[in-house]
């Protein structure tokens, strides 16, 4: 794996090659410990995973005995009904929020940046554009790191359409989104979100880069040196992997579950309080400004995913179009202020513009689209 | 021994910064941590994420936040 890595070593990058081949001999004695310690992760992690899907697969009968037998509410009256819905979409979406971002950060471990920057260099532009948007979506980022992200891409030749096509998908493709529409909507809303930001991170960066805007980078980029002089973690082991599923299912869990037992609550809560057709006549398939409207309201708003889909799950629920909604959501955390103001610090005002532009132009067409062919 | 932390001030660069001087303090050494966040002077150091630690000139994490444990292990394999 260390060969493949780069395409072009610096004698900066070999000397560091050197060295961690010496700190991986002293680790030598203590690959047998290493090993037992891997098996027995492993052998954990895969108990827990029965466990798992034991407990989720009985979710809605103990929510159902628990309203019931134990609350002596019916199912038949609101309350009831709000109850039950509560006691299943909680834990539920809770579940899977844990189980997807234990897997997407196992998944994050085979993708540095670094050997996402490998992969792509050398890559023309079209296949760049469809892989850096996929990839965008499986390494780790977060957007502090857009600049030096930017940086080392372009330094090591990667095209500036391609590099953008990362920088789209990136936030746009939210694991914590996700799973929130696949327990709310269903797994046809989810694979609609994930599906059209993908094609418009692939589309967006493709045009940005016909566009040849490359004199639009700010001149110091290109005269930065190429090269990742931080450590290599080349071949980490299962037991670590698992850990940074761990540790990305404390970080990113521990911090949205209140927002989505928010979204639950509003989910629950507007079931008969709010009239069905509520929102159907201002953001409904019928009123063709509604995408424009939803999307300018939703590019200078910004959110983190878990806090958007109980926004979603209201508009939803009182009729307002699928469309529309969907290119609500992704103007919010797609397109975000603090990320172009990051930016900002690489890229010229008219690249800039013409970023927010095409992907703006790109979720438009997504909201019409989608509220003609539903 | 010269402990840098390099990141541009979100909350991981913080958390990483925190972390570093609890690992100094917890060793007991007299090292000083100077905090990086000048972009054009973080990318001298060529990584590809923030927040980025580094002791004594190399970098040692990128990306990511390594624990107070982890820094002490780290500090001390570049004592000895």
């Amino acid at each position: 794996m260390s060969t493949d890595s780069r395409l072009a070593p610096t004698a900066r990058e070999s000397s560091s090659h050197a060295v961690e081949i010496t700190r991986q001999r002293k680790q030598r004695p203590f690959a047998g410990a290493s090993a037992r310690g891997n098996v027995q992760k492993i052998a954990l992690a895969v108990g827990v995973l029965i466990v798992w899907w034991l407990v989720y697969g009985h979710l809605e009968s103990f929510s159902k005995w628990l309203t019931i037998s134990v609350l002596h509410l019916s199912l038949r009256t609101h309350l009831g009904s709000a109850v039950q819905f509560v006691i299943f979409e909680v834990p539920k979406v809770l579940m899977l929020l844990v189980l997807v971002v234990f897997a997407v950060g196992v998944v994050r471990s085979f993708f540095t940046p670094r050997r996402t920057r490998a992969i792509l260099a050398g890559k023309r532009e079209s296949a760049g554009n469809v892989l850096a948007s996929l990839l965008g979506v499986v390494t780790p980022f977060c957007s502090c790191s857009a600049v030096p992200l930017f940086i080392g891409f372009v330094t090591a030749g990667i095209p500036l359409g391609v590099t953008l096509s990362f920088l789209i998908a990136a936030p746009m493709i939210n694991e914590v989104a996700l799973v929130l529409l696949f327990g709310l909507f269903g797994w046809r809303i989810a694979a609609l979100y994930a599906g059209t930001g993908l094609l418009i991170a692939m589309i967006a960066g493709w045009v940005m880069g016909r566009l040849k805007m490359e004199r639009y980078v700010e001149p110091w980029v290109y005269e930065m040196q190429s090269g990742d002089s931080s450590e290599q973690e080349l071949t980490l082991s299962w037991s670590k992997r698992i850990h940074l599923g761990m540790e990305a299912v404390h970080d990113i869990v521990g911090k949205v579950w209140p927002y989505v037992i928010a979204g639950i609550a509003v989910g629950a809560g507007i079931h008969g309080y709010v009239p069905e057709n509520f929102m159907a006549n201002i953001m409904g398939k019928g009123a063709w400004w509604s995408v424009p409207i939803a999307v300018l309201i939703g590019v200078p708003m910004y959110s983190n995913a878990a806090g958007i889909v109980p926004v979603v799950q209201a508009l939803l629920g009182k009729g307002a179009a699928l469309g529309t909604v969907l290119a609500f959501m992704m103007s919010v955390i797609g397109l975000s202020l603090p990320e172009t103001i990051i930016l900002r610090k690489v890229l010229r005002p008219q690249l800039i513009a013409a970023f927010v532009g095409v992907v703006t132009v790109g979720i438009l067409l997504v909201g019409y689209i989608f509220n003609f062919v539903l | 021994m010269k402990i840098q932390i390099l990141g541009t001030g979100c909350t991981k660069c913080k958390t990483l910064a925190a972390n570093a001087e609890k690992a100094v303090q917890e060793l007991g050494l007299q090292s000083e941590i100077e905090k990086v966040t000048e972009i054009k002077d973080i990318m001298k150091f060529q990584l590809l994420a923030t927040p980025g630690l580094v002791i004594n000139g190399k970098v040692k994490a990128a990306g990511r936040v390594p624990s107070p444990e982890e820094i002490k292990q780290l500090l001390s394999e570049e004592e000895g």
